[in-house]
């Protein structure tokens, strides 16, 4: 059986009812798998799950997050990161191994308040998620302006295989550093780009439900570049 | 104005009830979801008179740390009314009734929530009471299951409430204020439509056996009709101007 066609569903509602597995977003109640949220189902190679429409971002490992740091104690540093999980970040992960409390100064290098491009180490809801900032792309950020949209949204930013953030920062001059929590920095010399690039963001978080948002995106991009 | 009209025809001959319905129609149901900025999920319900807002939080934190528990998520709710619910100011402190309501209320919405995937977390929801006509219970409980559709909280199915009972002799379907202050008895149900379960059932009265099996089938069968209001609700708020359908 291939792919059938997606189709919006509530919590409660039965998807389909036969050989499949269940997977994100879905339980199965006797013959029947049913959604548990709300969403487009997807019915794919034997499998069933739900592309959520709503709700908060849940870590994964691996995903690049972009997080406030809260406070410190004086082996790490915790960082909301938009999520009901804040993010641990040990402070021999900037210090190195050699870290010691007594002579090392945490607040020298990431004071509460500060933004950090972050990657998620381990993460299994018993803890709270492990955090590093030592990477490429990853560490302090210094500049540019916060957005922040909804964690479901992200995918559709970012478009098939990078093609909607590839446009807006291309036609725009700006570069957006995407975390998979919904929050983004976008930075760019130009004040004007900075502006189109966030305003494009925000069409986007409105009409992600949309076909054609990619024409829709393009056409907005170059309709105010005159 | 003045008082309470204690003559109150509840049936007349014509089988119709004080406010004109059928022994067997609902009043009125209107959902809106999403209609609260700051919460993550809301609604906003409105059953026949009674109005209600409901605004959910979370998955997040549990503050004090020590209700947190390990294995899974904890759901806490708050039914309260407000002072200008009622014909008489009620008094805003929580009254015996309503902690009684947001424990039952509670109870019924967790059967349907999946907190286990959330670990060490608090889902809130808050009901607020803002006009009152009987069958609030039902009401919020309608309410909050939308609202925390809409907040992306895992469920297994919606909860839709519908109250049944016994007035003037005859059993009926969706119990108002004249009917619950002079009737006979009030049976509140929390359904779920889909998996076919009843995670709700008081009864504040007395029933015969057959009465009681009357109230239960026509209360399911009005909990069936509110759920598709919920099930519009949800679909109006995130599918409403779409394509794929």
């Amino acid at each position: 059986m291939s792919s059938e066609r997606k189709r919006h569903v509530i919590p409660g509602e039965v998807i389909t009812s036969g050989p499949y597995r269940a997977e994100q977003n879905t339980v199965q109640v006797g013959e029947n798998i049913i959604s548990t949220i709300v969403g487009l189902s997807d019915v794919h190679d034997g499998s069933v799950r739900v592309i959520p429409l709503t709700g908060g971002y849940v870590p994964k490992d691996d995903d690049l997050v972009i997080g406030k740091i809260i406070s410190h104690s004086s082996l790490s540093w915790t960082a909301d990161i938009n999520s009901c999980y804040v993010g641990m970040l040990p402070a021999s992960d900037v210090f190195g191994r050699d870290y010691s409390s007594s002579s090392d100064d945490m607040t020298a290098k990431l004071a509460k308040g500060d933004l950090i491009a972050a990657r998620i180490v381990n993460f299994d809801k018993t803890r709270d998620p492990l955090i590093t900032i030592s990477g490429r792309e990853l560490g302090k950020i210094d500049s540019g302006e916060l957005v922040k949209i909804s964690p479901n949204k992200v995918p559709r930013l970012i478009g098939k295989r990078g093609s909607m953030i590839q446009m807006i920062e291309s036609s725009t001059n700006s570069q957006v550093t995407i975390g998979q929590n919904g929050l983004l920095v976008v930075s760019s010399d130009d004040p004007h780009g900075l502006l189109k690039a966030i305003q494009a963001i925000e069409l986007i978080e409105e009409q992600a439900h949309v076909a054609n948002l990619t024409d829709q995106v393009k056409e907005m991009l170059e309709s105010k570049s005159e | 104005m003045g008082g309470r009209d204690t003559d109150i025809v509840l049936l007349d001959e014509n089988g119709i009830r004080c406010d004109g319905r059928k022994v067997n129609e609902t009043r009125k149901v209107t959902i809106k979801a999403g209609v609260l900025k700051n919460a993550n999920g809301s609604a906003y319900i409105e059953f026949g008179d009674n109005k209600i807002l409901v605004g959910v939080y979370g998955p997040r934190d549990v503050h004090p740390k020590h209700m947190s528990d390990t294995d899974t998520g904890i759901l806490r709710c708050r039914y309260h009314m407000a002072p200008f619910s009622v014909g008489e100011r009620k008094n805003p402190a929580p009254s015996r009734r309503e902690v009684e309501i947001s424990k039952v209320i509670k109870e019924a919405l967790e059967p349907a929530v999946m907190l286990k995937e959330f670990p060490r977390t608090a889902v809130d929801v808050y009901m607020e009471v803002l006009q009152a006509d009987g069958g609030t219970r039902c009401a919020a409980l309608t309410g909050a299951s939308v609202a925390l559709a809409d907040a992306g909280i895992p469920m297994r199915d919606l909860v839709a409430g519908c109250a049944a009972g016994k007035a003037a002799d005859a059993v009926i379907l969706d119990v108002n204020n004249e009917e619950d202050q002079a009737g006979q008895a009030d049976l509140p149900i929390g359904y779920m439509p889909n998996l076919k379960k009843i995670t709700l059932l008081q009864l504040d009265g007395i029933l015969t056996p057959e009465e009681y099996k009357q109230c239960i089938e026509i209360g399911i069968d009005g909990c069936n009709q509110v759920y598709e209001i919920q099930k519009k609700a949800l679909q109006d708020k995130f599918f409403a101007n779409g394509e794929k359908q």
